[in-house]
């Protein structure tokens, strides 16, 4: 366990709060920016929607110690689980995905996030496999998180949450996948931190893992990602609606804060080529000489971005899901040594790297190639030309999906499935 | 080969090199087996569904990687100079390295590597002890080219060529075991010379050994 889980971290920078205490007076930018931000303030918190879920009254142990007294799990299914329970792929979602993999949204309306690999006739073909997708704990679309009512009944959980980590979130997977009197997954796929829930399911429960594909992913949170993490989180504290995360009591949510959250972080998911391909230094709009009147188009993507994100994600899941892959460390539950969370592992991997991802770069599936090697494991390893960043994984990227299929049915054949 | 194939999965190998074919016959049903330099995976394919071995490849081309990975086969991205260390040692039964010796920056600590990963290493190369060779260059005075050794000396990837008597002098060396080799002409054929090193060493174009450490 990481020594930091047992403390919470600290939340703002001491002064910041103070600096921005008064909502809508930012003195150096009064009277000359405010008319063009385009990032509303919004004071409704998500909407209440009643997803598909399963309780576990018996709770669930976390790994800083705490436990939750009961345990929600929120997930959709997609396709039919055979007679012998042998054809259900686990499809882990990412930083700030969900369960809606493969069907239009509830909260955005917008088509399922992962609906390109997902689907009848898909890379991962919901007619041969029963495709299971969860919203991780510490999330907001009805897993139990922040969001959730407290053990004691008294209001949500707010930052009091307790910390939770990727070897929590895939311990609630398992029993989610135990409800369905699975025992052995055909496979776990994920990208990003859904990549890291993948790499935690064949370390702590190989055998219940055939084949596994981790996707541009790495074996631990590295500074510079760790780094990004706090730029959004301290972003969501400086916002004088986060309130000390108890924003629900008073209605106004930090919505200019979980944008720029999401802002930077979305600056991460993509790479140059792909912001000067896209958007250039075009300027849209607004008159000449006017400083902040003027819109970069690349702006406008980025405020768009941290607008509409505001809408379907809660600030405290933010914090607290950014934290957990922070923690996120694989070796160090192997006393350090990569090798040993996988030796003597039967599954059979396929890890995939996009060439312009800097968030989570190629030598980081590299060194999980390595570490599977140095324990004779079964591993295939595409590195994927791309120049759409480590957002490359959710796109559109043929090659990608060719490899995702051809792996995916390679291991369909070795497990004996029709 | 008469190999009952499920219906929809592509067959690689069926167009497979023929010393190939050879390094095939040498291997054990049901062995485990890397092969350096996989290409497209065809070796490994074809010992999975004829001999139900759990066979894996490293392949430098990534588009190669990517096309043996679309074809369902269990290929990496990596090179014999730099990728062996990683394996532990016997890790697998048989160790397959084809026309590649020849271009590895460090062939002696490749065959090292494979010998410790692996308990049998196949290993094949061309030999530049062929009379063709000898006599280019006996006779026009520059590096010779023919149809194995193809490219100009400025262009090639092959780096250290040898002979069928360097090699052996090597295995002596290193303190190898050659269990089998044989010498193949042009076509990939198994040719007659196995019993004279001399004449194997003049007409073979290319060599196949199996080696074991001691």
């Amino acid at each position: 366990m990481p020594p930091a889980l047992q403390s919470r971290a600290a939340p703002a920078l001491p002064g910041t709060a103070a600096a921005v205490a008064t909502r809508g007076a930012r003195p150096h930018m009064a009277g000359c920016i405010n008319a063009v931000v385009a990032i509303p303030d919004m004071d409704t918190a998500l909407p209440d929607i009643d997803h598909q879920r399963v309780v576990f009254d018996d709770g669930l142990m976390l790994e800083c110690g705490q436990s939750l007294g009961r345990l929600e799990i929120a997930y959709r299914t997609y396709g039919q689980l055979n007679a012998e329970r042998s054809n259900a792929v686990l499809v882990c979602h990412a930083l700030t995905g969900d369960q809606y993999v493969a069907e239009t949204h509830p909260v955005t309306g917008k088509p399922g996030w992962w609906d390109m690999a997902v689907g009848p006739g898909r890379p991962i073909d919901t007619e041969r496999f029963f495709v299971i997708c969860s919203n991780v704990i510490g999330g907001c679309m009805g897993s139990t998180g922040p969001l959730t009512r407290r053990d004691d009944g008294e209001g949500p959980w707010g930052t009091d949450f307790p910390p939770v980590t990727v070897k929590d979130m895939v311990a609630a997977q398992r029993k989610l996948v135990e409800h369905f009197g699975i025992t052995r997954l055909f496979a776990v796929v994920g990208g990003s931190v859904g990549g890291m829930q993948v790499l935690q399911w064949a370390a702590n429960f190989p055998e219940m893992v055939f084949a596994a594909v981790p996707i541009a992913t790495a074996p631990y949170h590295s500074a510079q990602n760790i780094a990004f993490n706090e730029v959004g989180r301290q972003a969501i504290f400086a916002d004088p609606d986060w309130q000390s995360g108890r924003y629900w009591e008073t209605g106004r949510i930090p919505s200019r804060g979980l944008a720029v959250a999401r802002m930077v972080a979305h600056i991460t998911y993509l790479s140059e080529e792909a912001l000067t391909r896209k958007f250039g230094r075009r300027v849209r709009g607004g008159q000449a000489l006017t400083a902040f009147a003027d819109l970069f188009e690349v702006e406008s993507y980025l405020r768009h971005q941290g607008s509409s994100f505001v809408g379907r994600f809660d600030a405290n899941a933010y914090l607290t899901i950014t934290r957990a892959a922070d923690y996120f460390d694989l070796a160090e539950e192997f006393g350090g040594d990569l090798r040993a969370a996988f030796r003597g592992s039967r599954t059979r991997f396929c890890l995939v790297s996009f060439t312009s991802d800097w968030l989570y770069p190629t030598a980081e599936s590299r060194a999980i190639a390595r570490a599977l090697n140095g324990a004779a494991a079964n591993v295939s390893f595409v590195e994927i030309e791309s120049d759409k960043g480590h957002d490359a994984f959710l796109l559109d990227e043929p090659e990608f999906h060719r490899a995702l299929r051809g792996f995916i049915a390679g291991c369909a054949e070795h497990a004996g499935l029709p | 080969m008469d190999v009952v194939q499920p219906e929809g999965v592509r067959y690689v190998a069926k167009n497979m090199r023929v010393d190939l074919r050879l390094i095939a016959e040498m291997i054990a049903p049901g062995s485990r087996v890397l092969d350096i330099g996989s290409g497209d995976g065809s070796l490994i394919d074809h010992l999975y569904r004829t001999k139900g071995c759990d066979a894996r490849g490293i392949e430098i081309d990534m588009a190669e990687v990517t096309r043996a990975v679309v074809h369902g086969l269990p290929v990496m991205h990596g090179d014999a100079d730099h990728d062996l260390a990683q394996y532990p040692d016997g890790a697998f039964d048989y160790v397959v390295l084809s026309r590649t010796l020849q271009a590895v920056e460090r062939p002696r600590e490749v065959l090292r590597q494979m010998l410790r990963i692996g308990r049998s290493a196949l290993v094949s190369f061309p030999n530049f002890g062929h009379w063709l060779l000898r006599w280019q260059l006996l006779w026009t005075g520059r590096m010779p080219m023919t149809s194995v050794w193809a490219k100009a000396w400025h262009e090639t990837p092959n780096i250290h060529p040898c002979t069928i008597r360097d090699f052996f002098a090597l295995c002596e060396e290193e303190g190898y075991t050659v269990e089998k080799w044989l010498a193949i002409d042009e076509a990939g054929q198994k040719a007659p010379w196995t019993r004279a090193v001399g004449m194997a060493n003049m007409f073979g174009e290319q060599a196949l050994f199996q080696l074991k450490r001691i």
